[in-house]
């Protein structure tokens, strides 16, 4: 076997070791998944398009939770039963930039023909009405949740 | 300012498959080499090992698409890459050796492999979602103590090389410890997530310095006790550091508080000095790392002086393989395979393969982060850090940044136990994979642990 073709196979599998390397951080770009983060222009425009695994829910009263007060205001997120988690952690349903939320903040879950949010031990506190909670409580028509500099409602 | 979206996730099983054969191309063009340079010519089998090895990788990817479709597509293609070079390294030191087909090591590697991958497409057939582990909190604790100590027991454990950390059933041996990471990995994940409140929150602060409740400690200083017992009646470092490392890491990570991180490092190095003043084999060790070339050191073992000349005379593009001498160290093919790849690949060759591993922990970590489920976090984090701190473990200790303890590069050292539990690993996390990529149905399906009424903190 001559040594030319010895050479070529062994730099051969060096390269194609690092030619697989690179075809995997090639497929992991175009493969993010699980939440993705919009940066949305300053003008505060909403730019989330409507999803299709958000389903509205007409029966239970209330389906979407808005922001309507602070640096994402105009934000909406549907209405799980399953609950809707609140906080900075990227595994929130609504990931707030607030430097007064903290990772898992707050908790919006549907009980018994209501909804209720319960603070999960937050920092600085949940508050509803202007009241700081210290247990679940109800969310009706109207009622301002208010998370650091973020004020959310209960849309229809 | 930023906001979140969902999109269509997508299932990418045909980029797995293709990387798939991508890999198996590698593994045979690396046996091919192997061939060219010790026999001079095609190895004849190249083309039936090169069928068995696709025909199960192709297999599991199949058993992929039926049970888990949304799983992560690179980790296999990843792991069969791992697995297939340490095949070829491990034969390619079985000619050196002269060893025959009845005591050579890679027909029974290539075995284990299958059996390996067997194991792990049962493991995501039978196990449909990874939160029923959760049932088995304790049942895991208790069973993972019983192979960790399971070696002790007379006339069923063997001391083999100076560790004790096998046992022999029926003329096979195996390394309980191996299945006993797995084991108390899923403990630790579900106990963590059960208790992590009480360990996060609860506590005084001194100095500035968060240190939790006396009470708090107590699972630490059960793991610290029993990773100590393995270091003192097992002579396993490796073993031993790869236990607690894993149970401080995943502490951190349930509680995202540095002051376990500082607490778990002051017991590990207060442990650590005393077992160093007290046994001679952690002292020896030690000696060995600070000073390999010392004329005492080279009198007992050269073995880790072989695995350096080695990967010095590999330089940058390596010898080849099957142009180098990496038999020359002794357990070439188990402890000391990442040197003899350094030699034989080179530095090019090793980093690739390191970079292997990072991919496949960031893989590990990523799922963590996608899936929704506290128990799936923990137990991705614990099981992908635990792959981690043992290549650290192994590379830090061939490479004198750390003292050299016993432990296998997971998917490239020859050893069955090894070999079938890297592969149950990866079949828990490509479970746990698919569950944090699948589309969330509308209507989510209640939890398999229940969160209590409304008074209690959300299992997230």
């Amino acid at each position: 076997m001559s040594e030319l073709t010895l050479s070529a196979v062994r730099l051969g599998v060096l390269v194609l070791l690092w030619l697989f390397i690179f075809s995997i951080v090639g497929v992991l770009r175009s493969d993010l998944y699980g939440t993705r983060i919009v940066h949305r222009s300053a003008r505060g425009r909403n730019t989330i398009r409507p999803t299709r695994s958000s389903p509205t829910r007409p029966r239970r009263g209330f389906s979407i939770l808005a922001v309507v007060d602070g640096q994402m205001r105009g934000t909406t997120v549907p209405l799980r039963e399953a609950g809707v988690l609140l906080g900075r952690n990227p595994e929130c349903t609504l990931i707030l930039d607030d430097d007064f939320a903290s990772g898992r903040h707050a908790r919006v879950y549907y009980d018994d023909k209501s909804w209720y949010v319960e603070d999960l031990g937050s920092t600085n506190g949940t508050h509803v009405n202007g009241e700081r909670i210290d247990a679940p409580t109800p969310l009706t028509d109207g009622t301002q949740l208010r998370i650091g500099a973020t004020v959310l409602e209960l849309r229809r | 300012m930023t906001t979140v979206s969902f999109f269509v996730p997508r299932t990418r099983r045909n980029v797995e498959l293709l990387l798939l054969l991508f890999a198996v191309g590698i593994v045979l063009l690396a046996y091919l080499s192997v061939g060219l340079a010790v026999g001079g010519a095609v190895p004849i089998d190249i083309v039936t090992q090169g069928s068995w090895l696709l025909g199960f990788v192709v297999a599991f990817h199949l058993v992929l698409r039926w049970r888990a479709a949304y799983a992560d597509p690179v980790v296999l293609p990843i792991v069969t890459l791992l697995n297939g070079l340490g095949v070829v390294m491990i034969h390619r030191l079985d000619l050196a050796e002269g060893r025959d087909l009845a005591e050579a090591f890679a027909p029974r590697q290539l075995m284990w492999s299958g059996l390996g991958i067997v194991i792990a497409a049962l493991v995501i057939v039978a196990l449909r979602d990874h939160r029923r582990l959760r049932r088995y909190t304790f049942t895991a604790m208790v069973a993972g103590l019983v192979c960790l100590l399971l070696p002790l027991v007379p006339f069923l454990g063997v001391e083999l090389n100076g560790a004790r950390i096998w046992i022999r059933v029926a003329g096979f041996s195996f390394q309980p410890g191996e299945v006993a990471k797995i084991l108390l990995t899923i403990f630790f994940a579900a106990y963590l997530v059960q208790t992590r409140d009480a360990l996060a929150l609860a506590g005084r602060t001194v100095l500035g310095f968060p240190l939790p409740r006396a009470r708090d400690l107590g699972p630490i200083l059960v793991a610290w006790l029993s990773s100590l017992a393995v270091l003192v009646l097992e002579r396993d470092l490796g073993t031993s550091l790869l236990f607690f490392g894993l149970f401080v890491a995943m502490l951190y990570v349930a509680t995202e508080r540095i002051s376990w991180i500082t607490i778990g490092l002051l017991l590990f190095s207060g442990g650590a000095y005393v077992a160093y003043l007290l046994f001679g084999h952690v002292r020896q060790r030690v000696e060995f790392w600070l000073d390999p070339w010392s004329p005492e050191a080279l009198a007992q073992s050269s073995q880790l002086v072989d695995g350096l000349m080695g990967m010095g005379a590999g330089g940058l593009f390596g010898t080849g393989l099957g142009r180098g001498n990496p038999q020359i160290t002794p357990f070439a093919e188990s402890d000391f395979i990442i040197p003899s790849f350094g030699e034989e690949l080179g530095l090019i060759g090793l980093c690739a393969i390191l970079m292997l591993y990072v991919l496949f922990v960031e893989r590990g970590l990523r799922t963590a982060l996608g899936t929704r489920d506290g128990f799936g976090k923990l137990l991705a984090t614990g099981l992908a850090f635990s792959v981690a701190l043992q290549i650290f473990v192994v590379v830090g200790g061939v490479t004198r940044v750390i003292p050299l303890t016993g432990l296998t590069s997971p998917f490239l050292s020859s050893g069955g136990s090894s070999l079938l539990s890297n592969w149950v690993i990866v079949a828990l996390l490509l479970r746990i994979s698919d569950h944090a990529r699948r589309p969330t149905p509308d209507e989510a399906p209640p939890p398999v642990t229940p969160p209590a009424g409304p008074g209690k903190a959300v299992i997230a």
